[in-house]
């Protein structure tokens, strides 16, 4: 099938002002008879609750934390962009919509990017009004800094803390509703199915994490924020909890998955230190504004870093990238990274590692600056690894970060299922095949506060509210499917943990579907993931019972989707016949090893639909059109 | 290196619960203590026995979920740290550790060492806000706001609502927590138009959650893990007799 954007026609600058006119209203005496189930309360899920119940509907909102302020939101470090323009530095709607097209390695819908772009400057307006405490100048101004990708300082921060003062800001506007009565809220509850009734999505599935019980919820739409699945990659800069779940059971019931290979790999972590890492810590993309990335140009160099002399080191990026240097976009930067340690010239016990150095921002503007831009991320590393980095360079490795690809929507962020919308970074809609730094937070807010708020109401004006209730056939089978599982997960009773087999997922993708993959590589995994899951449903062990607050019991089901979901992203890795952004396939590349993209053949989203266990899924296309930047090959040199 | 530990184990907020005796063998001084925990919960799973439940999540010390004291000290030994980043190097082979919940009588336990902190949401809900409307709001260099301001609100609103400061409180009081929202939104000439009001909201649901009141001991900021300031304490409370003399 060929699948429709819906984008608006007309010019770029005007096709969101023109949609805004054309698209349905609900009037306020009817607002209040709609039902909206939200899931998720990270940026996303907190602002679209929080404007809903603002406007006057009824909000159901979900999240697995026991607070709405936990969402792995909080953990954003480096910023949040808009196009004000305020350093007077050349910046422009078009010219952040143009950067995130190219960022994304020319993979994402221009009428969308563009409404980003578009829609940027009002979340700061909007933030800055809710009390955001963002970094100001000495005149009392918001100061800006400069970031990945991007020639222009056009990005908001709040110290090493912006995502957790937006989602502060978020859960405050969230709290207010709350109060108001316009939005409940079921903290500690994770949903387990989306119910279809009639084709249209109208409700869900969920358990109370803390007393087991499986719920039903019927609404006249849902909004799925559940963030990003890097953690099918087991090691992720993710929290603990985030999982594919809920947009894998969405994908099961009928909703596309679109570009799931589109994994982003961060080239700032802290680099793992043994078998019984749990996570890898993510050190903001900011600092390689004042940070220089390099390794020894002898291999294998064990010496410690200061008694490397200056001529001896290789700063790679500023090699490589003269004119981007230190601040190349994500995909490349990891790469090289990489590249260099592959080649053996990696630093720290494990040679998996470079260095990222602040001795000459250190002498250039002195330790207390440095340390007002990034204190806590020194503080951060020095808890983590014991090394004091105002004294010696950083130690750094890349890991799995963001999910570019998601559930698959159309302009008005609405999945192929009539009913279902999709926000943040569950969706896959604004950055191609790769992220550019600060542009999650930007793109998830603007889904919330000022996009699916309107696109939602076009949608309800035309449907009548109230139309189901959780007594249906559907919400019924849901509830027992649900059941069913758990019982299955607590009966197996095997040898292995829960962790042991997410561990071995994680290493399959990592090793072969993750920085640079093959043909060989991904038919690999696909060979190897089938037996694993296969494995777990007949060995994997789940203490406890249904009844009670189980954390086995919820690592589980997120596991078991990663199981399946891993064998999606590598399918559709394997597919794309080509290199572009964070998917790289050593096949197609340049003879000096940049990513390769075939415009021919894979201009196009690819948006895969389930068909049924045991059962291939079948790909549909988006093509896409780029009538305002010409496709070009991405140059960071 | 190889710890004892002793480790409050209660199967749900109505049983009765008890220090339980358990040893972490092998554990790598680069691990994290939520990580050391890890360990043990494999092998109590793989001999069949349920796993010791803890809240976390970002496990790297920004979401306010983790939540354990340590020896008796929220958080752990080591400052302004939560216990997801501390690390094992900063124990000894050989040691005994004591692992136990928050107490408070405003945190009931759910299980084990989870807690029950959505008396924390019900403050922020009485009034941790700024009555803003989505839209509708001028161009954010519209107000400039002195930088100092801005630094020492942001000071405060760096709190992650983990709740450790009502833990180490002799009286379970919310007042640093409280203080935090209070003093970041006085700050700033966004969050002062409402700040009387704020003020009494959210110091009359703090106290209607059981949380205790302060008596100046202070152990709050000593086991804040981002250090926040009990000067915003008394910032509470001048904008309380400031919001008194109003009315
Ligand atoms: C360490 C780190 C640093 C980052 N730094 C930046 C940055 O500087 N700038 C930037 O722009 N972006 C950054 N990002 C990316 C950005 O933070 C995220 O993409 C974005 O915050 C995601 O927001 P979200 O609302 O889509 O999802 P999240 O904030 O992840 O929220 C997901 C929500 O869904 C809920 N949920 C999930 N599954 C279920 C389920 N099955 N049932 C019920 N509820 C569920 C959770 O409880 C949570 O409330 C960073 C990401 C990381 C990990
Ligand atoms: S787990 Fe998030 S702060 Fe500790």
């Amino acid at each position: 099938m060929i699948l429709d954007g819906k984008c608006p026609s007309g010019p770029l600058a005007y096709k969101w002002s023109k949609h805004r006119q054309e698209m349905k209203l609900v009037n306020p005496a009817n607002k209040r008879k709609f039902r909206i189930i939200v899931v998720g309360t990270g940026l996303a899920g907190s602002s679209a609750a929080a404007s809903l119940g603002e406007l006057g509907y009824n909000v159901e909102a979900f999240c697995y934390q026991d607070s709405p302020r936990r969402a792995h939101s909080i953990a954003a470090q480096g910023g949040i962009n808009a196009a004000k323009n305020y350093p007077n530095d050349g910046d422009s709607i078009f010219r952040l919509f143009h950067d995130t097209i190219k960022g994304g390695d020319f993979r994402s819908r221009e009428a969308n990017v563009y409404r980003l772009a578009e829609v940027s400057n009002s979340i700061i307006d909007q933030c800055v009004a809710q009390g955001v405490p963002f970094a100001r100048d000495y005149a009392g101004y918001l100061d800006n800094r400069s970031f990945g990708g991007a020639q222009v300082s056009r990005t908001f921060y709040a110290r090493g803390q912006t995502g957790q003062q937006l989602l502060l800001g978020a859960y405050s506007a969230l709290s207010r509703q709350i109060k108001a009565g316009t939005v409940r809220l079921h903290t500690r509850t994770e949903m387990l199915d989306l119910v279809i009734v009639d084709g249209e999505a109208k409700g869900v599935t969920v358990r109370d994490l803390v007393t087991g019980a499986i719920k039903t919820y019927a609404a006249d739409a849902v909004c799925l924020c559940t963030g990003g699945y890097a953690n099918v990659f087991y090691l992720s800069t993710n929290a603990m909890g985030n999982n594919v779940t809920a947009a894998y059971r969405a994908y099961k019931k009928g909703a596309f998955f679109a570009n799931p290979c589109y994994t982003q790999i961060h080239p700032t972590c802290i680099p793992m230190t043994g078998n019984h890492q749990s996570k890898l810590t993510l050190m903001s993309e900011s600092l390689r504004n004042d940070g220089r990335v390099w390794v020894s140009k002898i291999r294998g160099d064990r010496r410690p870093p200061h008694e490397i002399p200056e001529d001896e080191r290789d700063y790679y990026l500023e090699r490589k990238y003269p004119s981007f240097g230190n601040l190349a976009p994500r995909d490349i930067s990891s790469r090289a990274a990489k590249e260099v340690c592959d080649e053996g010239y990696g630093v720290g016990a494990s040679g998996r590692g470079v260095y990222l150095d602040f001795a000459d921002a250190i002498c250039r503007i002195g330790e207390d600056k440095i340390r007002e831009r990034y204190g806590n991320l020194f503080e951060m590393y020095e808890k983590i690894t014991g090394e004091d980095a105002y004294k010696q360079p950083m130690r750094m490795y890349p890991a799995p970060h963001y999910a570019m690809g998601g559930l698959w929507v159309d302009y008005n962020l609405q999945s192929n299922l009539p009913g279902l919308f999709v926000l943040g970074e569950a969706n896959f809609s604004d950055h191609g095949a790769n992220r550019l730094g600060a542009s999650a937070l930007m793109q998830g807010l603007a889904d919330g506060y000022f996009i699916l708020p309107y696109t939602i109401a076009d949608y309800l004006a035309r449907t009548k509210p109230g139309k189901v209730n959780t007594g249906r056939p559907e919400f019924i089978k849901s509830m027992e499917d649900s059941e069913t599982l758990t019982k299955k997960l607590l009966s197996i009773n095997g040898n292995k943990t829960v962790n042991e087999f997410h561990r071995e997922l994680g290493s399959i993708m990592w090793e072969h579907v993750g920085m640079a993959r093959s043909t060989e590589s991904l038919t690999k995994a696909l060979n190897l993931i089938p037996g694993l899951r296969e494995e777990f449903w007949k060995n994997v062990r789940v203490t406890g019972s249904e009844a009670e607050l189980n954390q086995e019991l919820e690592k589980a089901g997120r596991v078991a989707d990663f199981l399946e979901f891993g064998e999606l992203l590598a399918i559709d890795a394997l597919h794309r016949n080509e290199s572009c952004g964070g998917h790289f396939r050593t096949e197609y590349q340049t003879a000096d090893g940049e990513a390769m993209r075939d415009d021919e053949k894979f201009c196009y989203v690819a948006a895969w639909e389930s068909k049924g266990p045991g059962r291939g899924p079948e790909l549909h296309k988006e093509p896409l059109a780029y009538e305002n930047v010409g496709l070009a090959v991405r140059s960071y040199k | 290196m190889d710890l004892t530990l002793y480790v409050w184990r209660q199967k749900g907020p109505d049983s009765r619960g008890r220090l339980e005796e358990y040893r972490a063998k092998n554990i790598s001084p680069d691990m994290s203590f939520l990580e050391m925990l890890d360990v043990v919960n494999e092998g109590l799973i793989k001999s069949g026995d349920e796993p010791i439940a803890f809240d976390n999540d970002c496990r790297e010390g920004i979401c306010g979920m983790c939540s354990q004291a340590v020896n008796g000290v929220p958080h752990g030994p080591q400052k302004k740290t939560t216990i997801c980043q501390l690390h094992m190097r900063h124990f000894r082979d050989g040691d005994t550790i004591y692992i136990e919940p928050w107490r408070a009588k405003a945190f009931p336990v759910i299980k084990d060492l989870i807690v029950d902190r959505s008396a924390l949401d019900r403050i922020m809900q009485s009034g941790g806000y700024v009555s803003v409307h989505t839209g509708g709001v001028p161009d954010a260099n519209t107000v400039a706001v002195p930088k100092s301001d801005a630094d020492a609100a942001m000071d405060a609103a760096e709190c992650i609502g983990c709740g450790a400061c009502v833990a180490a409180c002799p009286n379970g009081s919310a007042m640093l927590f409280t203080a935090a929202k209070v003093a970041h939104l006085a700050k700033l000439p966004q969050g002062q138009v409402e700040s009387s009001v704020r003020v009494c909201m959210m110091t009359d649901a703090m106290l209607n959650e059981g949380f205790g009141s302060c008596g100046n001991h202070y152990e709050c900021q000593a086991v804040c893990p981002k250090g926040i300031n009990v000067q915003f304490i008394a910032k509470l409370n001048r904008e309380f007799i400031k919001a008194q003399i109003k009315k």
